[in-house]
């Protein structure tokens, strides 16, 4: 499904990523973890088209993504929720959820989001800049699920939500993955990763060090906490 | 008292040539990043083609109205595709630059042909003269430009804020490249946007023609106070540009009550003293970088 090989990125002259690859079949949660500049947002951004500075393949199915921009990757199936949340203040709520074209028919609409997270129903009306934290992940994540995005590209969205958001998007994930849609996860809470994903990439000074399943995660607990500097 | 509703009326025209002005500034920045420092120069040209159409053509006033907007409109499209998408990216200085290079190309080519002096060109006959408001008589004209101004802003303002077109407008004035990553193409908007902002100064141009002498130079004494006005309601805010608009026209027209030179001053007094409370101005949602 997605397949990212012998990535670099730059910031000017520094180099962020070097010779990173990254797989992920159809229905499968990846996460990408590594401390703070490791390299991990830089790399979602590459598979989004957002980076320009940057060498590498990235295809998604049979689909050469290289020399596609960022309209055309959204089109092609891939959801981008960025680690700020990417909420427009100028826009509703509702606006929101009606902005991005939708991108397949697998996508879901705007009375399921509702359904799924009422507090957005509640504020369908007002400026997305009035939203909570958690209700701003919500109404990030409804919106790639409303393009209905093959590939799912999360930049740390437990960050800094209460409990039960954590596990809403949990569960959100899960149904995700039985849909068959692909979750690429940038994720510092090894619990929720080990909880939703299948393996992970341990990212370091922009190169991937290790590539783990979940039951060696949990063994090398302390080992894999020591490369994220927590 | 009578002085003071008066002078109250000619802020309010003055303010309307702000409003459309800075509306166009606000979409162009919006959209594009680029402070378009060749604003005034279009605005010129606007008021230039209708007193054309006039002497060339015998073309009046209204359809002068349209076709100026219209033409400006095409050129403006032209310049963007031609020009000002090759500094899509680059650092904002290209953008400065190029404008107002063009500025300077522009104002003097027109210098060249037909000299600093005025030309004239009267108010449509169905316009002049004067309406008795209260105990003071305005010149209809200048009424009819505050009504015309006031309706064509909120349409704008109508259309940014509450249809589709302009969400994708906010959306990608907001954060573009975001925008773009949820698959809305923001750049097959830019080159309409960038000509619908011109198209708005050469209106504003055509509707200043009958007020203020038709010359080269109208323009450029124009942009300055509007960029201020812009900075005031908020870089990119299109409420922000008509409210600060209006605002600054009847603020400074009050103050040259008690001395002509408050006029000037007023503008930039408010702009310093907002820049030090409210740097993002009175609506501005863009953060100043």
């Amino acid at each position: 499904m997605l397949e990212v090989s012998g990535l670099d990125a730059w910031y000017g002259e520094a180099q962020a990523l070097r010779d990173v690859s990254i797989r992920a079949a159809a229905g499968e949660v990846v996460t990408l973890m590594g401390r703070n500049g490791a390299g991990k947002t830089t790399a979602l951004r590459c598979v989004m088209g957002l980076h320009s500075s940057m060498r590498g393949s990235v295809r998604l199915g049979d689909a050469d993504l290289g020399a596609l921009g960022p309209v055309q990757r959204a089109r092609a199936g891939l959801g981008y929720v960025p680690d700020d949340r990417g909420i427009y203040a100028t826009l509703t709520v509702e606006e929101h959820l009606i902005l991005p074209p939708r991108a397949a028919d697998s996508a879901w609409d705007v009375e399921r989001v509702y359904a799924a997270f009422p507090a957005l129903r509640a504020r369908r009306g007002q400026y997305a800049s009035k939203l909570s934290g958690g209700e701003r992940q919500m109404l990030a994540i409804a919106r790639v699920l409303l393009m209905g995005s093959r590939l799912l590209l999360l930049d740390e969205p437990t960050e800094g939500l209460a409990p039960i958001l954590v596990q809403q998007i949990a569960a959100i994930l899960r149904d995700a993955k039985a849909e068959g849609r692909t979750v690429l996860l940038v994720e510092q809470n090894l619990r929720f990763a080990t909880a939703v994903a299948d393996r992970h990439y341990l990212l370091s000074q922009g190169t991937i060090v290790a590539t783990l399943g979940n039951d060696e995660v949990r063994a090398r607990e302390s080992e894999v906490l020591q490369h994220l500097g927590i | 008292m009578d002085y003071l509703a008066v002078q109250l009326f000619n802020g309010l025209a003055n303010g309307s040539f702000y409003a459309l002005l800075s509306l166009g500034l606000a979409v162009i920045f919006g959209m594009m990043r680029i402070v378009n420092f060749a604003h005034g120069a279009f605005y010129m040209l606007g008021a230039f083609i209708a007193y054309f159409l006039l002497q060339q053509a015998g073309v009046g006033f209204w359809p002068a109205l349209v076709i100026a907007p219209l033409v400006i409109a095409v050129a403006g499209m032209f310049l963007e595709r031609v020009f000002l998408r090759r500094l899509a990216g680059l650092d904002p200085l290209y953008g400065f630059l190029f404008t107002f290079g063009l500025t300077l190309v522009i104002q003097d080519g027109m210098r060249l042909r037909f000299g600093v002096q005025g030309q004239p060109y009267s108010a449509p006959a169905e316009l002049s003269g004067t309406v008795l408001l209260g105990a003071v008589s305005y010149p209809t004209y200048r009424l009819f430009v505050v009504a015309f101004c006031l309706v064509a802003s909120i349409a704008v303002w109508f259309v940014i804020e509450r249809t589709r077109l302009g969400m994708a407008v906010r959306a990608a004035t907001e954060r573009a490249d975001l925008t773009r990553a949820l698959g809305v193409d923001v750049d097959r908007w830019i080159t309409p946007m960038f000509g619908f902002g011109l198209g708005l100064a050469a209106l504003a141009g055509v509707l200043a023609a009958p007020m203020r002498n038709v010359s080269p130079l109208m323009g450029s004494e124009l942009i300055i106070l509007t960029f201020a006005v812009v900075v005031i309601g908020g870089m990119g805010s299109i409420a922000g540009a008509i409210v600060a608009g209006f605002l600054v026209g009847v603020l400074s027209s009050v103050g040259a009550i008690f001395d002509p030179a408050v006029e000037g001053i007023v503008v930039f007094a408010l702009m310093a003293v907002l820049l030090l409370v409210r740097p993002s101005g009175l609506f501005g949602s863009i953060e100043t970088r």
